[in-house]
């Protein structure tokens, strides 16, 4: 019994994990290529969850919303990089914080102008709906292991991408010599934009696909934002591998420590004291690894341009 | 740099001062205590933001987890009060205090020693790294303050009663702005002092040249963690004035956003400059005030705004009015 709900957090830990992938990602694409801090990325996360709902309640199905997250948050994405962000990739880091913290306020407070305040509701698709058994387990929600398949799938996609193909290895010389690159004759200015909207359509997939696990609604994008920032710290800015590693470690210290706190405090302080103290101990369980990785590894665990 | 010299950044500094001045005590005589409110406001945010800019401004450490300090400022003054209501002794047996010279000094000492172990941690790091991790440090305490039930958890606290200074009657809103008044005044006194001595011209060329500073045989480690205690110190203690001014504590004085808006007042205002958070603050409240009059979407103008600032006019008002800064 004991036994199989652990099973179940350990892979709600990798569900959690694979979701903060797809946003770090990007993220650390973004970052790695046009060396910029991007605050918005969480309102690109909004707009596919809110694209996804949205044409899926007007069609009735997922799937045609889901295609639209992917479209609508990658034409967002290319939208401000266009209006916004290809003025501040020269700018110091100071510039780049508060011009996409206004993104923020603009994108939030257009969705509740839009939207509204109150959430909007996302259903699982059928197909998808339901639980399997797995070994040690009696069952284990369908969507949440399509969500891990998926983002199994898009790690093996992006791999294959940036070592395999011609944008891939345009992708690489840009994060290793910006310059060189352009004078090599690559349209660096198009290149910058498609790595934009590359990683915007990953955070859209991922606001989607968390939409349909809880509501979409304004402000949803920003404690996963921030998430996703701890995990690039902890994987190192600019890394895909790192960001792979450090959303699994993020992933799984946050569900299990949520999971297990409680229960191991208990053993040495009285049952009242223990829920609370080892919640609160839960919730900081993430940054207190993130303080120790930086720690002994100022720059991440997989350091890029090192 | 700070010399009396009548510069046009003195005289919009003087009138900027005045101003603050003058508005709420005329505002009072004419029995319009709200205007008094915004006021105190003003003066408590540009507080913070002065605390902000010792870090940003002449350090150039960008801090986006500043709100802890607001924040542990705040409860510090809710903490405090709090126990004097309820008249359970805190640890030790000490009984909470509902004066402000305790709470404050509370609030400067729990600050210094946060500023002191995150500060130890995250200058380690540099450029993105350090953003991230004081906005991790920021959220890890904000996480922590929302699930400890003790201090009202995600509700917050309530202060029952405005703590009290002696020889001042806090509950007059006149009084109470005086009071903040005064404070700021000193503390941007503190930071002219610190932007003018040897501890801030080392500071400052740490900024602009980390190797020739190392180089002369300064470590801007040390320097740099020395100016963000400093810095935290006074964040906190506008935390624990502006905690007396709304009566409450929340752990929205810790959130993200609020980190967000202290760069923006400084931004806003004018990097750097002595009187930038001031003018910062007065721009942020009235823009709040006058479009959150119009319409309750005036987050989206000031994301507007903000955007334009940071895309065309750098220098944030007072580099408008002042021209270009003579350091930097």
């Amino acid at each position: 019994m004991i036994l199989s709900l652990a099973l179940e957090q350990l892979l709600n830990g990798l569900q959690l994990g694979v979701m903060l992938f797809l946003m770090a990602a990007g993220l650390t694409l973004i970052f790695g290529v046009m060396g910029l801090i991007n605050l918005a990325h969480g309102s690109l996360y909004m707009v596919g969850a809110f694209a996804c709902a949205v044409v899926a309640a007007a069609t009735g199905s997922f799937w045609i919303g889901l295609a639209a997250s992917l479209v609508c948050a990658a034409a967002a994405g290319a939208i401000v990089e266009f209006l916004v962000i290809r003025r501040l990739y020269d700018r110091d880091h100071l510039d780049q914080v508060l011009a996409t913290f206004a993104l923020i306020l603009i994108f939030s407070e257009g969705a509740r102008w839009v939207f509204g305040s109150f959430p909007l509701y996302l259903d699982i698709p059928p197909l998808l709906s339901g639980a399997v058994p797995l070994p040690g387990i009696e069952a284990y929600p369908l969507y949440r292991l399509a969500i891990i398949g998926v983002g199994a799938l898009v790690a093996f996609g992006l791999y294959l991408l940036i070592s395999k193909t011609r944008l891939g290895m345009r992708i690489r010389a840009g994060e290793s010599d910006r310059e060189m690159i352009a004078a090599l004759g690559v349209d660096i200015r198009t290149l910058y934009t498609v790595v934009f909207a590359l990683g915007s359509a990953l955070a859209g997939l991922a606001g989607a696909l968390v939409g349909a696990l809880q509501s979409v609604q304004v402000g949803m994008g920003e404690p996963v934002l921030i998430l996703a920032f701890v995990v690039i710290v902890i994987g190192g800015i600019g890394s895909i591998k790192g960001a792979l590693v450090g959303a699994l470690i993020v992933g799984l210290t946050d569900t299990l420590g949520r999971f297990l706190l409680p229960s191991l405090l208990g053993l040495i302080l009285p049952a009242s004291t223990a829920g609370a103290v080892g919640a609160s101990l839960a919730a900081m369980l993430i940054y207190i690894v993130m303080a120790l990785v930086l720690a002994f590894r100022p720059r991440g665990l997989f350091p890029a341009n090192a | 740099m700070t010399g009396m010299s009548m510069t046009r950044e003195n005289i919009i500094n003087l009138v900027l001062a005045l101003l603050l001045l003058v508005a709420p005590v005329a505002a009072s005589q004419m029995g319009q205590p709200f205007t008094v409110t915004l006021a105190t406001r003003i003066a408590v945010l540009a507080l913070a933001a002065t605390g902000l800019n010792i870090a940003l401004g002449l350090g150039g450490l960008v801090s986006f987890g500043h709100a802890v300090f607001f924040g542990i400022g705040g409860y510090a003054a809710g903490i405090l009060a709090s126990h004097v209501f309820s008249g359970e002794p805190m640890m030790f047996g000490f009984e909470g205090s509902n004066q402000m010279p305790v709470i404050w000094i509370f609030a400067v000492i729990a600050c210094g020693l946060a500023g002191l172990v995150i500060g130890a941690i995250s200058l380690r790091t540099s450029g993105v790294y350090f953003i991230m991790i004081t906005l991790a440090f920021a959220q890890m305490i904000y996480y922590f303050a929302i699930s400890w039930p003790a201090y009202g958890g995600e509700d917050g606290l309530s202060i029952l009663v405005r703590n009290q200074f002696p020889g001042i009657n806090t509950m007059l809103p006149l009084s109470f702005f005086l009071l903040c008044y005064g404070v700021l005044i000193a503390c941007i006194g503190l930071f002219a002092l610190l932007r003018s001595s040897r501890f801030g011209a080392a500071l400052q060329a740490a900024r602009q040249n980390e190797v020739r500073v190392a180089s002369v045989g300064i470590s801007p480690y040390g320097i740099r963690l020395a100016a963000f205690v400093i810095s935290a110190m006074m964040t906190g203690l506008a935390g624990a004035l502006y905690a007396d001014l709304n009566k409450f504590v929340s752990p929205s004085m810790l959130s993200w956003h609020m980190s967000g808006e202290l760069i923006v007042l400084i931004i806003l205002g004018g990097t750097g400059r002595l009187f930038g958070p001031v003018a910062g603050a007065m721009l942020y409240v009235i823009f709040e005030f006058a479009l959150g009059g119009i319409t309750e979407r005036w987050q989206l103008f000031l994301g507007l705004i903000l955007l334009g600032v940071v895309l065309f006019a750098r220098g944030g008002l007072i580099g408008l009015l002042a021209g270009k800064a003579r350091h930097g």
